[in-house]
Protein backbone atom coordinates (compact mmCIF):
# COMPACT_ATOMS: atom_id res chain seq x y z
CA UNK A 1 0.00 0.00 0.00
CA UNK A 2 1.41 3.32 -1.02
CA UNK A 3 1.71 6.05 1.55
CA UNK A 4 0.40 9.54 0.98
CA UNK A 5 2.73 12.48 0.89
CA UNK A 6 3.21 13.98 4.32
CA UNK A 7 3.82 17.61 5.13
CA UNK A 8 7.49 18.39 5.73
CA UNK A 9 8.53 17.59 9.28
CA UNK A 10 10.63 20.65 9.84
CA UNK A 11 12.65 20.67 12.99
CA UNK A 12 11.95 17.10 14.07
CA UNK A 13 15.17 15.26 14.93
CA UNK A 14 17.07 17.52 12.56
CA UNK A 15 20.81 17.09 13.04
CA UNK A 16 21.18 20.80 12.40
CA UNK A 17 19.00 21.51 15.38
CA UNK A 18 21.32 19.66 17.72
CA UNK A 19 23.99 22.28 18.15
CA UNK A 20 27.38 21.36 19.49
CA UNK A 21 28.62 23.20 22.52
CA UNK A 22 27.25 23.69 26.00
CA UNK A 23 24.12 21.83 27.17
CA UNK A 24 22.25 25.13 27.13
CA UNK A 25 22.81 25.42 23.40
CA UNK A 26 22.15 21.77 22.54
CA UNK A 27 18.98 20.55 20.86
CA UNK A 28 16.40 18.88 23.05
CA UNK A 29 15.34 15.28 22.43
CA UNK A 30 12.43 14.95 20.00
CA UNK A 31 9.90 12.16 19.66
CA UNK A 32 10.73 9.63 16.98
CA UNK A 33 9.11 10.79 13.73
CA UNK A 34 6.79 8.21 12.23
CA UNK A 35 3.78 7.77 9.95
CA UNK A 36 0.15 8.44 10.86
CA UNK A 37 -2.94 6.57 9.74
CA UNK A 38 -6.67 6.52 10.41
CA UNK A 39 -7.03 3.26 12.36
CA UNK A 40 -10.80 3.28 12.86
CA UNK A 41 -13.92 5.37 12.33
CA UNK A 42 -17.26 5.13 14.09
CA UNK A 43 -20.23 7.30 14.94
CA UNK A 44 -23.59 7.67 16.64
CA UNK A 45 -26.60 9.65 15.48
CA UNK A 46 -29.39 11.23 17.45
CA UNK A 47 -32.02 8.55 18.02
CA UNK A 48 -34.97 10.46 16.59
CA UNK A 49 -35.33 10.92 12.85
CA UNK A 50 -37.41 14.08 12.64
CA UNK A 51 -39.28 14.47 9.32
CA UNK A 52 -39.78 17.80 7.57
CA UNK A 53 -43.49 17.72 8.38
CA UNK A 54 -42.73 18.21 12.07
CA UNK A 55 -40.83 21.44 11.42
CA UNK A 56 -42.73 23.25 8.69
CA UNK A 57 -45.39 24.89 10.87
CA UNK A 58 -43.30 27.57 12.61
CA UNK A 59 -41.45 28.45 9.40
CA UNK A 60 -44.59 28.45 7.23
CA UNK A 61 -43.03 26.09 4.74
CA UNK A 62 -43.59 22.71 3.10
CA UNK A 63 -41.90 19.34 2.89
CA UNK A 64 -41.25 19.98 -0.80
CA UNK A 65 -39.63 23.35 -0.15
CA UNK A 66 -37.20 21.89 2.39
CA UNK A 67 -36.37 18.92 0.16
CA UNK A 68 -35.78 21.02 -2.92
CA UNK A 69 -33.72 23.59 -1.06
CA UNK A 70 -31.63 21.25 1.10
CA UNK A 71 -32.10 17.61 0.05
CA UNK A 72 -33.07 16.81 3.62
CA UNK A 73 -35.95 14.45 4.38
CA UNK A 74 -35.18 13.82 8.05
CA UNK A 75 -32.61 14.99 10.57
CA UNK A 76 -31.30 12.91 13.46
CA UNK A 77 -31.98 14.57 16.80
CA UNK A 78 -30.98 13.39 20.24
CA UNK A 79 -33.25 12.97 23.22
CA UNK A 80 -33.61 16.05 25.46
CA UNK A 81 -31.78 14.45 28.36
CA UNK A 82 -28.65 13.82 26.27
CA UNK A 83 -25.95 16.44 25.96
CA UNK A 84 -23.10 16.78 23.52
CA UNK A 85 -20.69 14.92 25.80
CA UNK A 86 -23.09 11.96 26.00
CA UNK A 87 -23.06 11.75 22.21
CA UNK A 88 -19.29 12.17 22.08
CA UNK A 89 -18.76 9.45 24.70
CA UNK A 90 -20.89 6.96 22.79
CA UNK A 91 -18.97 7.56 19.58
CA UNK A 92 -15.62 7.52 21.39
CA UNK A 93 -16.31 4.20 23.08
CA UNK A 94 -17.30 2.65 19.76
CA UNK A 95 -14.32 3.90 17.81
CA UNK A 96 -11.78 2.93 20.48
CA UNK A 97 -13.24 -0.57 20.53
CA UNK A 98 -13.27 -0.73 16.75
CA UNK A 99 -9.56 0.17 16.70
CA UNK A 100 -8.87 -2.74 19.03
CA UNK A 101 -7.63 -0.42 21.74
CA UNK A 102 -8.46 0.20 25.36
CA UNK A 103 -9.08 3.75 26.67
CA UNK A 104 -5.82 3.81 28.61
CA UNK A 105 -3.96 3.58 25.29
CA UNK A 106 -5.34 6.95 24.15
CA UNK A 107 -2.68 9.64 24.50
CA UNK A 108 -4.75 12.63 23.39
CA UNK A 109 -8.44 13.48 23.05
CA UNK A 110 -9.42 16.23 20.62
CA UNK A 111 -13.09 17.19 20.63
CA UNK A 112 -14.43 19.49 17.94
CA UNK A 113 -17.74 21.08 18.93
CA UNK A 114 -19.62 24.36 19.10
CA UNK A 115 -22.44 23.06 21.30
CA UNK A 116 -20.73 22.67 24.68
CA UNK A 117 -22.38 25.14 27.06
CA UNK A 118 -19.36 25.74 29.28
CA UNK A 119 -16.43 28.05 28.57
CA UNK A 120 -14.45 25.82 30.93
CA UNK A 121 -13.70 23.04 31.71
CA UNK A 122 -13.43 21.69 28.21
CA UNK A 123 -15.82 19.04 26.99
CA UNK A 124 -12.78 16.99 25.96
CA UNK A 125 -11.51 16.78 29.55
CA UNK A 126 -14.87 15.48 30.73
CA UNK A 127 -15.10 13.15 27.75
CA UNK A 128 -11.66 11.70 28.47
CA UNK A 129 -12.66 10.96 32.04
CA UNK A 130 -16.05 9.57 31.00
CA UNK A 131 -14.52 7.00 28.66
CA UNK A 132 -11.67 5.98 30.96
CA UNK A 133 -8.86 7.91 29.30
CA UNK A 134 -7.84 9.89 32.39
CA UNK A 135 -4.30 11.11 31.89
CA UNK A 136 -4.66 11.72 28.17
CA UNK A 137 -4.11 15.26 26.96
CA UNK A 138 -7.52 16.66 26.09
CA UNK A 139 -8.80 19.86 24.52
CA UNK A 140 -11.67 21.28 22.50
CA UNK A 141 -11.56 22.82 19.04
CA UNK A 142 -13.96 25.59 18.05
CA UNK A 143 -13.77 25.44 14.27
CA UNK A 144 -17.45 24.73 13.61
CA UNK A 145 -18.10 22.50 10.61
CA UNK A 146 -14.37 22.29 9.81
CA UNK A 147 -13.62 21.17 13.36
CA UNK A 148 -13.20 17.47 12.68
CA UNK A 149 -10.80 18.08 9.79
CA UNK A 150 -8.87 20.54 11.97
CA UNK A 151 -8.67 17.81 14.61
CA UNK A 152 -7.35 15.30 12.10
CA UNK A 153 -4.65 17.82 11.11
CA UNK A 154 -3.60 18.16 14.73
CA UNK A 155 -3.70 14.42 15.39
CA UNK A 156 -1.68 13.72 12.27
CA UNK A 157 1.01 16.14 13.41
CA UNK A 158 1.04 14.75 16.94
CA UNK A 159 1.50 11.17 15.76
CA UNK A 160 4.06 11.99 13.09
CA UNK A 161 6.12 14.01 15.55
CA UNK A 162 6.12 11.20 18.09
CA UNK A 163 4.17 13.27 20.65
CA UNK A 164 1.35 10.70 20.73
CA UNK A 165 0.78 7.15 19.50
CA UNK A 166 -3.02 7.12 19.56
CA UNK A 167 -5.16 10.23 19.23
CA UNK A 168 -8.95 10.18 19.56
CA UNK A 169 -10.53 12.84 17.33
CA UNK A 170 -14.24 13.40 17.88
CA UNK A 171 -16.63 15.77 16.13
CA UNK A 172 -19.78 16.05 18.24
CA UNK A 173 -22.74 18.39 18.18
CA UNK A 174 -26.11 18.65 19.81
CA UNK A 175 -27.29 21.42 17.53
CA UNK A 176 -30.92 20.95 18.56
CA UNK A 177 -29.97 22.82 21.76
CA UNK A 178 -29.25 25.90 19.63
CA UNK A 179 -32.22 26.16 17.31
CA UNK A 180 -35.12 28.57 17.02
CA UNK A 181 -38.04 26.63 15.49
CA UNK A 182 -39.21 29.83 13.74
CA UNK A 183 -35.81 30.53 12.15
CA UNK A 184 -35.88 30.08 8.38
CA UNK A 185 -32.14 30.32 7.82
CA UNK A 186 -30.61 27.21 9.36
CA UNK A 187 -32.55 25.55 12.18
CA UNK A 188 -34.49 23.13 9.99
CA UNK A 189 -31.23 21.78 8.55
CA UNK A 190 -29.65 20.84 11.85
CA UNK A 191 -29.21 17.43 13.45
CA UNK A 192 -27.33 15.86 16.36
CA UNK A 193 -24.58 13.27 16.40
CA UNK A 194 -20.98 12.42 17.05
CA UNK A 195 -18.35 10.72 14.97
CA UNK A 196 -14.75 9.97 15.57
CA UNK A 197 -11.51 8.56 14.35
CA UNK A 198 -8.48 7.03 15.97
CA UNK A 199 -5.28 8.40 14.45
CA UNK A 200 -2.34 6.19 15.22
CA UNK A 201 1.06 5.00 14.10
CA UNK A 202 1.17 3.26 10.73
CA UNK A 203 3.77 1.66 8.52
CA UNK A 204 3.09 4.17 5.76
CA UNK A 205 1.57 7.65 5.82
CA UNK A 206 -2.22 7.45 5.54
CA UNK A 207 -3.13 11.12 5.98
CA UNK A 208 -2.28 13.64 3.30
CA UNK A 209 -1.24 17.18 4.15
CA UNK A 210 -4.12 19.26 5.46
CA UNK A 211 -4.95 22.36 3.43
CA UNK A 212 -6.72 24.72 5.76
CA UNK A 213 -7.44 28.27 6.80
CA UNK A 214 -10.02 30.84 7.81
CA UNK A 215 -11.61 33.94 6.32
CA UNK A 216 -12.74 36.06 9.23
CA UNK A 217 -13.82 38.85 6.88
CA UNK A 218 -16.94 36.72 6.35
CA UNK A 219 -17.47 35.88 10.02
CA UNK A 220 -20.95 37.42 9.95
CA UNK A 221 -22.26 34.80 7.50
CA UNK A 222 -22.78 32.02 10.08
CA UNK A 223 -23.04 32.30 13.85
CA UNK A 224 -25.25 33.10 16.80
CA UNK A 225 -28.18 35.48 16.94
CA UNK A 226 -26.30 37.44 19.62
CA UNK A 227 -23.58 37.11 22.25
CA UNK A 228 -24.31 35.45 25.58
CA UNK A 229 -24.11 38.79 27.43
CA UNK A 230 -26.25 40.77 25.01
CA UNK A 231 -29.85 41.33 26.05
CA UNK A 232 -32.61 39.27 24.48
CA UNK A 233 -35.17 36.64 25.34
CA UNK A 234 -33.97 33.10 25.74
CA UNK A 235 -30.54 31.83 24.81
CA UNK A 236 -28.75 32.69 21.55
CA UNK A 237 -29.52 30.39 18.63
CA UNK A 238 -27.82 29.72 15.32
CA UNK A 239 -28.38 31.79 12.20
CA UNK A 240 -26.81 32.07 8.76
CA UNK A 241 -26.91 33.98 5.49
CA UNK A 242 -27.59 30.85 3.48
CA UNK A 243 -27.21 32.09 -0.10
CA UNK A 244 -23.89 33.79 0.68
CA UNK A 245 -22.57 30.71 2.45
CA UNK A 246 -23.68 28.61 -0.51
CA UNK A 247 -21.90 30.90 -2.94
CA UNK A 248 -18.69 30.91 -0.89
CA UNK A 249 -18.72 27.12 -0.53
CA UNK A 250 -19.35 26.26 -4.17
CA UNK A 251 -16.75 28.72 -5.45
CA UNK A 252 -13.98 28.24 -2.87
CA UNK A 253 -14.21 24.59 -1.78
CA UNK A 254 -13.44 23.13 -5.22
CA UNK A 255 -10.13 25.01 -5.11
CA UNK A 256 -9.47 23.62 -1.65
CA UNK A 257 -10.30 20.11 -2.86
CA UNK A 258 -7.83 20.37 -5.70
CA UNK A 259 -5.14 21.74 -3.40
CA UNK A 260 -5.63 18.84 -0.98
CA UNK A 261 -5.38 16.29 -3.80
CA UNK A 262 -2.30 18.00 -5.23
CA UNK A 263 -0.69 18.06 -1.79
CA UNK A 264 -1.37 14.35 -1.38
CA UNK A 265 0.06 13.62 -4.80
CA UNK A 266 -3.16 12.11 -6.18
CA UNK A 267 -5.84 12.92 -8.74
CA UNK A 268 -9.62 12.65 -8.53
CA UNK A 269 -9.47 9.28 -10.30
CA UNK A 270 -7.52 7.89 -7.34
CA UNK A 271 -10.34 8.63 -4.92
CA UNK A 272 -12.74 5.98 -3.67
CA UNK A 273 -14.93 8.51 -1.90
CA UNK A 274 -15.68 12.22 -1.75
CA UNK A 275 -16.91 13.17 1.69
CA UNK A 276 -17.58 16.89 2.08
CA UNK A 277 -19.21 18.51 5.09
CA UNK A 278 -22.91 17.73 4.89
CA UNK A 279 -24.12 21.34 4.89
CA UNK A 280 -26.75 21.13 2.18
CA UNK A 281 -27.29 18.61 -0.62
CA UNK A 282 -27.31 21.48 -3.11
CA UNK A 283 -23.73 22.32 -2.07
CA UNK A 284 -22.70 18.67 -2.33
CA UNK A 285 -24.23 18.42 -5.81
CA UNK A 286 -22.59 21.63 -6.98
CA UNK A 287 -19.16 20.56 -5.67
CA UNK A 288 -19.44 17.25 -7.50
CA UNK A 289 -20.40 19.08 -10.68
CA UNK A 290 -17.57 21.61 -10.50
CA UNK A 291 -14.95 19.02 -9.55
CA UNK A 292 -16.09 16.68 -12.36
CA UNK A 293 -15.49 13.63 -10.20
CA UNK A 294 -15.27 10.31 -12.04
CA UNK A 295 -18.33 8.07 -11.75
CA UNK A 296 -16.55 5.52 -9.59
CA UNK A 297 -16.03 8.06 -6.78
CA UNK A 298 -18.70 7.48 -4.14
CA UNK A 299 -20.21 10.73 -2.91
CA UNK A 300 -21.37 11.02 0.70
CA UNK A 301 -24.99 12.14 0.95
CA UNK A 302 -25.68 11.39 4.59
CA UNK A 303 -27.38 14.77 4.98
CA UNK A 304 -30.59 13.42 3.42
CA UNK A 305 -31.34 11.41 6.53
CA UNK A 306 -29.08 12.84 9.25
CA UNK A 307 -29.21 16.58 8.48
CA UNK A 308 -26.36 19.01 8.99
CA UNK A 309 -24.44 18.02 12.12
CA UNK A 310 -21.59 20.55 11.85
CA UNK A 311 -18.33 19.10 13.23
CA UNK A 312 -19.83 15.60 13.32
CA UNK A 313 -20.91 15.46 9.70
CA UNK A 314 -17.71 14.27 8.02
CA UNK A 315 -17.13 11.28 10.33
CA UNK A 316 -20.86 10.48 10.35
CA UNK A 317 -20.97 10.44 6.56
CA UNK A 318 -17.80 8.35 6.41
CA UNK A 319 -19.17 5.86 8.89
CA UNK A 320 -22.31 5.43 6.81
CA UNK A 321 -20.35 4.71 3.63
CA UNK A 322 -18.22 2.12 5.42
CA UNK A 323 -21.10 0.52 7.33
CA UNK A 324 -23.28 0.21 4.25
CA UNK A 325 -20.40 -1.12 2.17
CA UNK A 326 -20.65 1.74 -0.32
CA UNK A 327 -16.91 2.29 -0.19
CA UNK A 328 -14.20 -0.29 0.23
CA UNK A 329 -12.08 -0.14 3.38
CA UNK A 330 -8.57 1.02 2.66
CA UNK A 331 -9.64 3.31 -0.19
CA UNK A 332 -8.73 6.97 -0.44
CA UNK A 333 -11.26 9.56 0.69
CA UNK A 334 -11.24 13.33 0.36
CA UNK A 335 -12.56 15.01 3.48
CA UNK A 336 -13.59 18.67 3.39
CA UNK A 337 -14.95 20.65 6.32
CA UNK A 338 -16.15 24.24 6.03
CA UNK A 339 -18.32 26.51 8.09
CA UNK A 340 -18.61 29.30 10.63
CA UNK A 341 -15.59 31.51 10.94
CA UNK A 342 -15.39 31.04 8.06
CA UNK A 343 -13.20 28.01 8.60
CA UNK A 344 -12.13 25.39 6.10
CA UNK A 345 -9.90 22.32 5.97
CA UNK A 346 -9.39 19.42 3.59
CA UNK A 347 -7.23 16.34 3.52
CA UNK A 348 -6.97 13.09 1.59
CA UNK A 349 -7.01 10.09 3.92
CA UNK A 350 -6.73 6.39 3.48
CA UNK A 351 -9.79 4.84 5.10
CA UNK A 352 -9.22 2.13 7.73
CA UNK A 353 -8.18 -1.21 6.30
CA UNK A 354 -11.27 -2.95 7.67
CA UNK A 355 -14.68 -1.97 8.98
CA UNK A 356 -16.39 -5.11 10.19
CA UNK A 357 -19.72 -5.16 11.95
CA UNK A 358 -19.28 -4.29 15.62
CA UNK A 359 -20.30 -7.54 17.25
CA UNK A 360 -19.79 -6.07 20.71
CA UNK A 361 -22.41 -3.46 19.91
CA UNK A 362 -24.85 -6.15 18.80
CA UNK A 363 -24.17 -7.97 22.06
CA UNK A 364 -24.78 -4.76 24.00
CA UNK A 365 -28.05 -4.15 22.18
CA UNK A 366 -29.24 -7.69 22.85
CA UNK A 367 -28.70 -7.18 26.56
CA UNK A 368 -30.93 -4.11 26.63
CA UNK B 1 -15.44 48.79 -24.67
CA UNK B 2 -18.78 48.23 -22.96
CA UNK B 3 -20.86 45.11 -23.15
CA UNK B 4 -23.64 45.00 -25.76
CA UNK B 5 -27.09 44.46 -24.29
CA UNK B 6 -28.12 41.69 -26.68
CA UNK B 7 -24.83 39.94 -26.11
CA UNK B 8 -25.30 40.03 -22.34
CA UNK B 9 -28.93 38.88 -22.57
CA UNK B 10 -27.92 35.96 -24.79
CA UNK B 11 -25.07 34.95 -22.50
CA UNK B 12 -27.17 35.25 -19.37
CA UNK B 13 -29.94 33.24 -21.02
CA UNK B 14 -27.49 30.41 -21.66
CA UNK B 15 -26.58 30.37 -17.98
CA UNK B 16 -30.22 30.44 -16.84
CA UNK B 17 -31.14 27.63 -19.23
CA UNK B 18 -28.23 25.53 -17.91
CA UNK B 19 -29.23 26.12 -14.29
CA UNK B 20 -33.02 25.77 -14.61
CA UNK B 21 -33.52 23.46 -17.57
CA UNK B 22 -36.04 25.94 -19.01
CA UNK B 23 -36.18 26.55 -22.78
CA UNK B 24 -34.36 29.68 -23.93
CA UNK B 25 -37.66 31.14 -25.16
CA UNK B 26 -38.87 31.35 -21.56
CA UNK B 27 -36.10 33.75 -20.62
CA UNK B 28 -37.07 37.32 -21.45
CA UNK B 29 -36.12 40.77 -20.23
CA UNK B 30 -39.17 41.29 -18.04
CA UNK B 31 -39.29 37.81 -16.50
CA UNK B 32 -38.99 37.59 -12.72
CA UNK B 33 -36.39 35.11 -11.52
CA UNK B 34 -38.54 33.98 -8.61
CA UNK B 35 -42.08 34.28 -9.97
CA UNK B 36 -41.60 33.31 -13.62
CA UNK B 37 -38.43 31.24 -13.79
CA UNK B 38 -38.70 29.46 -10.42
CA UNK B 39 -35.13 30.43 -9.53
CA UNK B 40 -34.58 30.20 -5.77
CA UNK B 41 -31.92 32.10 -3.85
CA UNK B 42 -29.32 29.32 -4.15
CA UNK B 43 -29.81 28.92 -7.89
CA UNK B 44 -29.59 32.71 -8.17
CA UNK B 45 -26.16 32.59 -6.53
CA UNK B 46 -25.04 29.97 -9.04
CA UNK B 47 -26.32 32.13 -11.90
CA UNK B 48 -24.57 35.31 -10.75
CA UNK B 49 -21.33 33.44 -10.07
CA UNK B 50 -21.35 31.99 -13.58
CA UNK B 51 -22.24 35.42 -14.96
CA UNK B 52 -19.26 36.94 -13.16
CA UNK B 53 -16.95 34.49 -14.90
CA UNK B 54 -18.63 34.86 -18.29
CA UNK B 55 -18.64 38.66 -18.40
CA UNK B 56 -15.60 39.36 -16.21
CA UNK B 57 -17.57 41.51 -13.80
CA UNK B 58 -18.08 41.50 -10.03
CA UNK B 59 -21.58 41.02 -8.60
CA UNK B 60 -21.43 41.23 -4.80
CA UNK B 61 -23.85 39.26 -2.62
CA UNK B 62 -25.51 42.48 -1.46
CA UNK B 63 -26.43 43.40 -5.03
CA UNK B 64 -28.11 40.10 -5.84
CA UNK B 65 -31.34 40.82 -3.96
CA UNK B 66 -32.03 43.75 -6.29
CA UNK B 67 -31.67 41.63 -9.44
CA UNK B 68 -35.32 40.62 -9.47
CA UNK B 69 -35.76 40.35 -13.24
CA UNK B 70 -33.62 39.16 -16.12
CA UNK B 71 -33.51 42.73 -17.42
CA UNK B 72 -32.30 44.06 -14.07
CA UNK B 73 -29.50 41.51 -14.10
CA UNK B 74 -28.54 42.42 -17.66
CA UNK B 75 -28.44 46.12 -16.76
CA UNK B 76 -26.33 45.44 -13.68
CA UNK B 77 -23.83 43.39 -15.66
CA UNK B 78 -23.53 46.11 -18.30
CA UNK B 79 -23.03 48.73 -15.59
CA UNK B 80 -20.47 46.61 -13.79
CA UNK B 81 -18.67 46.05 -17.07
CA UNK B 82 -18.47 49.79 -17.74
CA UNK B 83 -17.10 50.55 -14.28
CA UNK B 84 -14.59 47.69 -14.36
Amino acid sequence: MTGLHAAAQAGVSSPAAALAGSPADAGLPAGAPTCAQILAIDAVRGENLVPNEELIGPIDSTDEWIKSRTGITTRARANPEQDVIDLAASAATKVIRRAGLTPDQIDAVILATVTHFYQTPSAAAILAARIGAVGAAAWDISAACAGFCYGIAQADALVRSGAARHVLVIGAEKLSDFIDPADRTISYLLGDGAGGAIVGVGEVQGIGPTVWGTDGTKAELVGQTRGWLEEGSGQPTLIQQGPSVFRWAVTQMPKLAKQAMDAAGIGASDLAAFIPHQANMRIVDQLVKVLRLPDHVVVARDIAETGNTSAASVPLATERLLREGQVRPGGLALWIGFGAGLTYAAQVVRLPASHKRDTNEEHDNNKE
Amino acid sequence: MGLERQEVLAGLTEIIVEETGLPAEAVEDDKSFVEDLDVDSLSMMTIVTLAEDKFSVRIPDDAVKDLTTVGAAVDYIIGAGESA
